[in-house]
């Protein structure tokens, strides 16, 4: 029975994310259904533009929760990710105080009496009111459940990762003045990285290992179809099947998804009914990011075009 | 189905993917999530669990098709047998038999095994392979000279004592059923043999991978069998990866994190302490700079070439280095290093200075005249060597040079410390001046001699 219920929720996340605009593949479908299931973050790794963020726009969407997006760059410290300390109110605060202040410990005859009274005040500006919530506690603090995109966590730095273990394992963190702060709702966690480094085992452990290639000529169909409507079926099948035999060159960056996006708004802008090599020649700067790229794949444009026309005929 | 997924576990840490108990744990909560129905669903979820980057997701999706090509022991799925190539060998010899066989049941009398050969049932006869093999804990074997023995104590779990007394009560009595017996026997043979090859290939490779790495770490590099080296270049670059891993944390700290308070009060003491401007604590490092100078001489060349191997996949933790090689002059090698690939590279120092008998004095003077500029206060100077200068001038006093104007002078010699100072040793006289000496003739001793000196500028 539990069988039967899994592969039909399975069907239903793929369906759900197809309804945003994201075809997913099984294995992607089975990795949101299982982080919903056993509360683990999906760790999706894979080359640039092959809708890593995307996937979670989708879920949020489909879900229809907010999305907290924590961008990771080299640097990024706990100040900027979990909470900061208000320290200009705070010390603001104390000048503007200081007649109170005064007032108060003017009661107090003796140093000792005035620090006691002093120390009831203390907690007073480590207190919630200033503490500046960034994207992960902010997270945690959603009462409806969120959404929460760690992306590229590879640019981030090693030390930031074990700061991330206590939220990815046990959706809390502890602020040494306030105490340890747990989810309301346990959030979904979706963290990216385009494998500049090895993230660590620790890290690597408490997630949901998802790996996003580029998709079969097939499912990119299907991608191109949801994303530009207005395509026609033919050039769809000949510009994705030429874009599948430019990925079998040896380039320095390969057209993804998202270039293979763009290339069919392209081509839909310029009224294109079929590939050409004029077209294909003219364009192929939206595909390919280097000049050596465009340089290399230029003189086999033809070819392709004619393979990917003969892919059709029997596709 | 909890006892296979413990053996598939083991069979994955078989091909190099760790699962540690938290994600066996994982795993196990993902599949009773998504049911063991769909052996493709079923896959994604091992994968999505156990696998940790793209190598790890192949390799154990070669195990999970290997693993699971097996008989399992569960009768409810007719088609598991169906790609189980030991039963459908032993299908032809008997095919013609179910034609006759319908004439009457196995006589009775027999034993259970012989009742299930007769019978022809794959599926059962593949559950019973697959519960002997559990019964004789399949799972352990470890060493490919065990096939024999793990081969006949799944046959003896399964009752085949019993079967040859009926074989032998049958030939007597019934020479054709006899005959189908022994056809079938051959066939379970065959289906048996086959599992416990399988088995070795998932069971057996974690053990015997780990003892060779083991055996390898600790030999001596120097008297590496030639076929050993590719072996020793890939444990080489695994040391490396790890001293990656550990070391290569970013070197800058002077960012924003938590606030400098004396720095913040004395900088804003202008407005009467309110603070305009923010000061932030700092943290300064060393970023690695290593002046290796290499012997390839001989018998030192083959650690010294591992040594530079290791030095130069450090990159990613240690951006300045420069390599030097010497026998009786000294070159510097960094450029052929980083260029070029390890055997490339190696044939080509060679070649420009190697084979030739070892002079440190007149190497060091090389030095001192062309390279001393690289020295600075920062530098890590390594030196590896056997120190035996073939009775020449020594030229410590070179040496002494150079370890003034470094951070710190590290020899590695990979003599042991009883043959220092003994023959045209000049070791002990060298050692005065550095600020470390260490044996460093085994992988592992190279180790923790990379690690050490990557170390002191974390």
């Amino acid at each position: 029975m539990a069988d039967q219920k899994a592969s039909t929720s399975i069907e239903a996340v793929e369906s759900g994310l197809a309804a945003q605009g994201y075809i997913a593949s099984r294995q992607i479908a089975t990795a949101v259904y299982l982080s919903q299931q056993i509360e683990k973050p999906i760790l999706v790794e894979g080359p640039a533009g092959v809708g890593k963020t995307e996937l979670a726009k989708a879920i949020a969407a489909w879900r229809g929760m907010k999305m907290i997006r924590l961008q990771c760059y080299e640097g990024l410290d706990e100040a900027k990710a979990l909470y900061e300390w208000k320290y200009a109110k705070q010390l603001l605060y104390t000048q503007i105080l200081k007649d109170k202040l005064g007032e108060v410990l003017g009661g107090a005859q003796t140093l000792h009496a005035a620090l006691d009274q002093l120390h009831d005040f203390g907690d007073v500006f480590f207190s919630k009111e200033f503490v500046e919530p960034r994207p992960l506690l902010q997270a945690l603090e959603q009462p409806g459940g969120c959404v929460l995109l760690i992306d590229e966590i590879d640019k981030s730095d090693a030390e930031f990762e074990s700061l991330l273990l206590e939220i990815l394992s046990d959706f809390q963190v502890t602020i040494p003045e306030l105490g340890t702060v747990s989810a309301i709702t346990p959030p979904t966690v979706i963290l990216t990285s385009n494998s500049e480094r090895d993230l660590g085992d620790a890290l690597k452990r408490r997630c949901l290992h998802l790996h996003i290639g580029f998709p079969e000529q097939r499912l990119e169909e299907r991608i191109v179809e949801s994303r530009v409507p207005g395509i026609s079926q033919t050039l769809r099948r000949q510009m994705v099947g030429f874009i599948h035999e430019i990925r079998s060159l040896d380039l320095k960056k390969l057209p993804s998804v998202s270039e293979t996006i763009d290339w069919a708004r392209v081509l839909v802008l310029l009224q294109a009914s079929e590939l050409d090599t004029e077209i294909v020649k003219d364009t192929l700067n939206v595909l390919l990011k280097y000049e050596t790229d465009i340089e290399a794949a230029a003189p086999q444009v033809t070819t392709f075009i004619a393979k990917a026309a003969r892919s059709n005929v029997f596709g | 189905m909890r006892e296979n997924l413990h053996r598939f576990f083991r069979a994955a840490r078989g091909v190099g993917v760790h699962v540690s108990p938290a994600e066996s744990i994982d795993a196990m909560r993902a599949v009773a999530q998504v049911g063991i129905s769909d052996r493709a669903v079923l896959r994604d979820a091992l994968l999505l669990t156990l696998a940790k980057s793209q190598d790890e997701k192949l390799a154990l999706g070669d195990c999970f098709d290997l693993f699971f090509s097996q008989p399992e022991p569960r009768q409810d799925q007719p088609e598991a047998g169906e790609d189980d190539a030991p039963q459908d060998s032993g299908q032809p010899p008997s095919s013609g038999a179910p034609s006759d066989a319908g004439e009457g049941q196995p006589p009775e009398g027999l034993g259970p095994l012989a009742q299930m050969l007769l019978s022809q049932d794959r599926n059962t006869i593949a559950a019973a392979i697959a519960s002997a093999s559990g019964a004789a804990s399949l799972s352990d074997i470890r060493y490919s000279t065990q096939r024999g023995i793990f081969s006949s104590r799944i046959l003896d779990a399964m009752g085949l004592q019993r079967l040859r007394d009926d074989l032998d009560g049958l030939t007597a009595t019934n020479p054709s059923l006899a005959e189908r017996l022994r056809a079938a026997l051959d066939a379970l043979r065959e289906a048996v043999r086959d599992t416990v090859s399988q088995g070795l290939a998932l069971y057996a490779r974690e053990e015997a991978e780990n003892l060779r790495n083991e055996i390898l770490r600790n030999a001596p590099l120097a008297r590496i069998e030639r076929r050993q080296v590719a072996e020793m270049r890939a444990l080489i670059r695994q040391i490396a990866h790890r001293l990656r891993e550990r070391y290569s944390k970013p070197r800058k700290r002077q960012r924003r994190g938590h606030l400098d308070v004396r720095r913040t009060l004395r900088r804003n003491a202008a407005w009467g302490g309110v603070p305009f401007l923010t000061a932030w604590k700092r943290k300064h490092r060393d970023r690695p700079k290593i002046v290796a100078l290499c012997d390839v001489s001989g018998s030192v060349a083959q650690v010294s070439d591992f040594f530079l191997l290791l030095i130069h996949s450090l990159h990613e933790v240690v951006d300045d280095v420069r390599s030097f090689a010497f026998s009786s002059h000294l070159i510097e090698v960094s450029r052929i290093l980083e260029s070029k690939s390890p055997e490339e590279a190696m044939s080509e120092i060679m070649s420009k200075v190697g084979f030739g008998s070892s002079d440190y004095g007149s190497s060091l003077l090389d030095f001192e005249k062309e390279f001393m500029s690289t020295l600075t206060p920062h530098t890590t100077v390594i030196v590896l060597g056997d120190a035996r200068s073939n009775n020449l001038d020594p030229r410590a006093d070179i040496l002494r040079r150079i370890s003034d104007r470094s951070k710190r002078l590290v020899w590695l010699n990979p003599e042991g410390r009883l043959a220092w100072g003994f023959g045209d040793s000049e070791m002990p006289r060298y050692a005065t001046f550095c600020t470390v000496v260490r044996q460093c003739a085994t992988a592992h001793q190279l180790e923790r001699a990379v690690s050490d000196i990557v170390a002191t500028y974390q």
